[in-house]
C-alpha cells in the first residue's frame, strides 16, 4: 500500500496532517454558528468511525454545538439475544461452531458461546468465512458457520457458498443489512438527527447510490466517509454544509474507495445467497429488511432448517439478573452514553462484559472503557 | 464501591501483567501488614522501583525481580540479559546508578539444556559488563519436569547513593524527557511468542542504561524529580503511576513519542497501542522545566539516548489523569487492565 513500505510514512500521509485538520474543526465550528442551533446532532452508524473518532480525540476538538451521536453500527452489538441462543443452542446440541472471535464472548439469554465451551462445547474461533469452510473440509462432524456482520462481511459468506462448500458444512446467518436500519432511526423521535455519516467501507460495497431512496424519502443528508481522522473532519464539514444549506443529498467523501454504483459483482454474489428480511436488532428494534437469510435456493446449507434448534432447552437458566440493568439498546440507538449505565466499567468491563456493547473493540462501552469516555479536554491549557 | 479494586479468588495472567490489576494485588494482597512497618526513606508502601534505606548520611538502594521471559532467547536479548538489565535499572531509577553487587538465583527445569544455560549466563555475563555490576553471590535448584516453564532467574541489586529520586516528585510544568524509542521490547517478545512473520527489524532495547541515567543526573542535577523505568504496562503504566503519586494531570504529545516503524507496524498489525507496550532499556525522567534541555542534551550524547525525546508535562489540572494530545484532538490514555492480547477481529 505503502510506497517503501515505512511505517512512519504514515503519519505524513495527507489525511493525517494536524494542520489540515485544525482548519476544518475551525470550519466546523463556523458551521455551527451559521446554523445557529445548537446542538446539531448528527449519527454516524459504523463503529470503526467510533474507533476513530475515540482513538484519535477528536470529540476533544468538536465544537460544543456538534454533537455525533454512535448510531446502530457495531456488528457484534447488534446480534440479538435470540441469534446468540441460537449459536449456544447448536452448540450445546453438540455441532461444531465456527464464528468470529468477538461473537464467543457475547451474552445470550442465558450463556454465552464461552459459557458453551466452558461446559465442553465445540466452538471454534476463525479469522474468515473461508476457514469456517476448511474447518468442515478438516472434520466429519457438522460445522455450523455462525455468520455475523453488516454487508461487509455478509459479502464473503455468500461468496464462499457460491464456492461450494462440504456437505457437513452449513450457515447460521445473522447477518444484517444497514441501509434499512437507518431509516428506523432516522424515525425514532428521541434522536433527533439531522444527518447521517455513512460508512466507507460498507460503501465500497453497495456504493452511495444505496442511500439516495432514504434521503428522498427522510430529507436528511448522508455524507460517506473514510476512517482517517481527515476522512471524518472532512464528511462532517461536508454533512453540516448540507444541512446548513438545506440540501438533503448523498455526498461521496471518500471517492477514492466509493463509486455510485459499488462492487457490483459483490452485490451480485450477497442477493443470490441472501434475501433480505425483517428482525429484531439487539436494543433497537424490529427493522424491516434488516436481516440477511439465506435464499430457498440454499435452504440445504441454513442451519435453521437442517437442524431442529430448540430454544425450551435454555429454559433452566435463569436469565442474569445484571443483564436487565444493561442499557446497551439506548446506547446503540443514541439515546443513551455509557456514563448513563449503572454498570459501566463497575460490573461490566471487557473482562466480564454484561452487554454486548463491550465485547466488541466496535463497541461504544468498549470504545469508552479504553479511551476514557468524553470527557471535556478542550480547556486544558 | 469501585470493584477495579477487587482481586479474584483465582489469579489470573492479568494479575502479572503490569496493570491496574496488578496493582490492585500488591496493594489488597502482598502489602497488607507489611507496608506500614517503618523505615527512614522509601519501603514498601511507596511501591517504587526500588527500596531506599538510609545508612548515615547515605541511602542503601535495594530492588529484587523475577525473571519468567518466554520465550528465553528473542531477537535483541534473551532472560540472562533481561534479569541483569532489570535490576540494574530499577535501581538506576531511584539514582543508584553504580551496583555494588548483584545476586543472581536460577531455578532450571528438569532436562534444560546446558548448552542454552551456557548461552544464558554468557549474556549474564555481558550485561554485567555493560552495567559495571558484579554478580556477588547466587542460588541454582532443579525442579522436576512440569514443575516450571524452562528457568526462572531472580537478581536482587544493592547500591549506595547520595541522593534519592523517587517516582513521585512531579510538580506542574514538570518536563517529560522518554529516553528513545517506546514498545521495543514487548513487540520483539510478542512477535517472536506468537511467530507473527512480520517484516522489519522488531528487536528488544533490552538493556542496562545506568550509565545513561548517571549522565543525565550529572546534567539535570536537583532538577531531575522523578524517573521511572516504563517496563510492562509501558509508557501509559509509568505515566499513569507518576501522576496518581505526583498528584499531577499529564499531557503527552503522541506525535512526539519516539515509535521505531518496525514497531509501530507490528502494533498497529496487532491493534495494539505501542505506548502500553513494554520496553527494557529506556526510562522516564521528569524534570525542572528549566533543566529540561541539559538533561536532554545529556541522554542524547549517551549511545544508548540518541532516540530521546520531550513527550509532555505536568499540569494541575486533572490530577491522576494521562491525556493524550493526538496531534488531532485529545483523550485520556487508558493504563493496562491486563494481559495484552492480540485483537481478534
Amino acid at each position: 500500500m505503502l510506497e517503501g513500505g515505512s511505517a512512519d510514512a504514515v503519519r505524513e500521509l495527507k489525511f493525517r496532517d494536524p494542520a489540515r485538520a485544525r482548519a476544518m474543526v475551525d470550519a466546523l465550528t463556523r458551521l455551527t454558528v451559521d446554523i445557529g442551533r445548537a446542538p446539531v446532532s448528527v449519527m454516524h452508524v459504523c463503529g470503526s468511525h467510533e474507533q476513530a473518532i475515540a482513538k484519535f480525540g477528536l470529540r476533544a476538538v468538536f465544537p460544543r454545538a456538534l454533537n455525533v451521536i454512535m448510531g446502530p453500527g457495531c456488528p457484534v452489538c447488534i446480534t440479538d439475544t435470540p441469534e446468540v441462543d441460537e449459536g449456544v443452542v447448536l452448540a450445546r446440541q453438540g455441532v461444531h461452531i465456527a464464528t468470529y472471535g468477538d461473537m464467543v464472548r457475547v451474552p445470550g439469554t442465558a450463556l454465552s458461546l464461552a459459557d458453551a465451551q466452558a461446559e465442553g462445547a465445540k466452538i471454534h474461533v476463525i479469522y474468515s468465512a473461508a476457514q469456517a469452510v476448511d474447518l468442515a473440509r478438516s472434520i466429519r462432524d457438522d460445522v455450523v458457520f455462525f455468520a455475523t456482520g453488516f454487508e461487509t462481511t455478509a459479502v464473503a459468506t455468500a461468496a464462499i457458498v457460491l464456492n461450494g462448500v462440504p456437505d457437513n458444512f452449513s450457515i447460521l446467518s445473522a447477518h444484517k443489512y444497514i441501509p434499512p436500519v437507518m431509516e428506523i432511526v432516522a424515525e425514532m423521535p428521541q434522536t433527533r438527527v439531522e444527518g447521517f455519516l455513512a460508512a466507507g467501507h460498507a460503501a465500497t460495497i453497495t456504493g452511495w447510490g444505496v442511500f439516495e431512496p432514504f434521503v428522498a424519502r427522510h430529507k436528511l443528508p448522508v455524507v460517506v466517509a473514510g476512517f482517517e481522522p481527515l476522512d471524518i473532519l472532512a464528511g462532517l464539514v461536508k454533512l453540516l454544509e448540507l444541512i446548513r444549506d438545506h440540501t438533503p443529498q448523498v455526498s461521496n467523501m471518500f471517492p477514492r474507495c466509493v463509486t455510485r454504483e459499488g462492487n457490483l459483482r459483490a452485490q451480485d454474489q450477497l442477493w443470490k445467497v441472501f434475501r433480505p428480511t425483517g428482525g429484531r436488532w439487539r436494543g433497537i428494534a424490529h427493522v424491516p429488511n434488516g436481516n440477511l437469510r439465506l435464499r430457498d435456493e440454499f435452504a440445504h446449507l441454513d442451519a435453521r432448517r437442517r437442524f431442529t434448534i430448540d430454544l425450551t432447552s435454555l429454559w433452566d437458566y435463569a436469565p442474569p439478573l445484571l443483564a436487565q440493568s444493561c442499557i446497551c439498546g439506548d446506547i446503540m440507538a443514541g439515546i443513551s452514553s455509557p456514563s448513563d449505565c449503572t454498570l459501566f466499567g463497575q460490573e461490566c468491563s471487557p473482562e466480564k462484559p454484561v452487554g454486548a456493547c463491550m465485547v466488541s473493540s466496535e463497541g461504544a462501552c468498549r470504545i469508552w472503557h479504553q479511551y476514557g469516555g468524553h470527557p471535556d479536554l478542550r480547556g486544558v491549557a | 464501591m469501585m470493584r477495579r479494586g477487587l482481586v479474584d479468588d483465582r489469579l489470573g495472567l492479568k494479575y502479572g501483567a503490569g496493570g491496574r490489576a496488578m496493582r490492585a494485588l500488591v496493594e489488597r494482597v502482598c502489602l497488607a501488614g507489611l507496608g506500614d512497618v517503618p523505615v527512614d526513606g522509601i519501603g514498601l508502601a511507596a511501591m517504587d522501583d526500588a527500596a531506599a534505606l538510609r545508612v548515615g548520611d547515605r541511602w542503601l538502594v535495594i530492588t529484587t525481580d523475577s525473571h519468567v521471559v518466554q520465550p528465553i532467547f528473542f531477537p535483541g536479548g534473551d532472560i540472562g540479559r533481561l534479569a541483569v538489565s532489570g535490576t540494574v535499572n530499577d535501581l538506576a531509577m531511584m539514582g543508584a546508578t553504580e551496583p555494588l553487587g548483584l545476586t543472581c538465583a536460577i531455578i532450571l527445569e528438569e532436562g534444560f539444556s546446558k548448552a542454552d544455560l551456557e548461552r544464558v549466563y554468557a549474556s549474564i555475563r555481558e550485561a554485567c559488563r555493560e552495567a559495571h555490576a558484579p554478580i556477588v553471590t547466587g542460588d541454582t535448584k532443579v525442579m522436576g519436569r512440569g514443575e516450571l516453564d524452562g528457568l526462572v532467574v531472580n537478581t536482587t541489586g544493592v547500591a549506595l547513593c547520595d541522593r534519592v529520586v523517587s517516582d513521585a516528585g512531579l510538580h506542574p510544568g514538570d518536563v517529560l524527557i522518554v529516553t528513545g524509542t517506546m514498545g521495543d521490547h514487548g513487540m520483539a517478545i510478542m512477535a517472536a511468542r506468537h511467530q507473527l512473520a512480520l517484516e522489519g527489524d522488531l528487536r528488544s532495547d533490552v538493556a542496562p542504561i545506568n550509565g545513561l541515567v548517571r549522565a543525565a543526573l550529572d546534567a539535570g542535577g536537583a532538577g531531575i524529580v522523578a524517573m521511572k523505568d516504563p517496563t510492562r504496562g509501558g509508557l501509559s503504566s509509568a505515566l499513569h503511576e507518576m501522576a496518581e503519586k505526583g498528584a499531577v494531570g499529564i499531557l503527552i504529545e503522541e506525535l512526539a513519542v519516539p515509535v521505531r516503524a518496525a514497531t509501530r507496524a507490528a502494533a498497529d498489525l496487532l491493534g495494539i497501542d505501542p505506548l502500553v507496550v513494554a520496553n527494557e532499556g529506556k526510562a522516564v525522567i521528569g524534570v525542572r522545566p528549566g533543566a529540561a534541555n541539559a538533561v536532554l542534551e545529556a541522554i542524547r550524547r549517551h549511545p544508548l539516548g540518541g532516540g530521546a525525546a520531550i513527550v509532555g508535562r505536568c499540569l494541575s489540572e486533572h490530577p491522576g489523569a494521562v491525556i493524550l494530545d493526538t496531534g488531532f484532538g485529545r483523550r485520556m490514555l487508558s493504563e493496562p487492565e491486563g494481559e495484552l492480547l492480540p485483537r481478534i477481529c
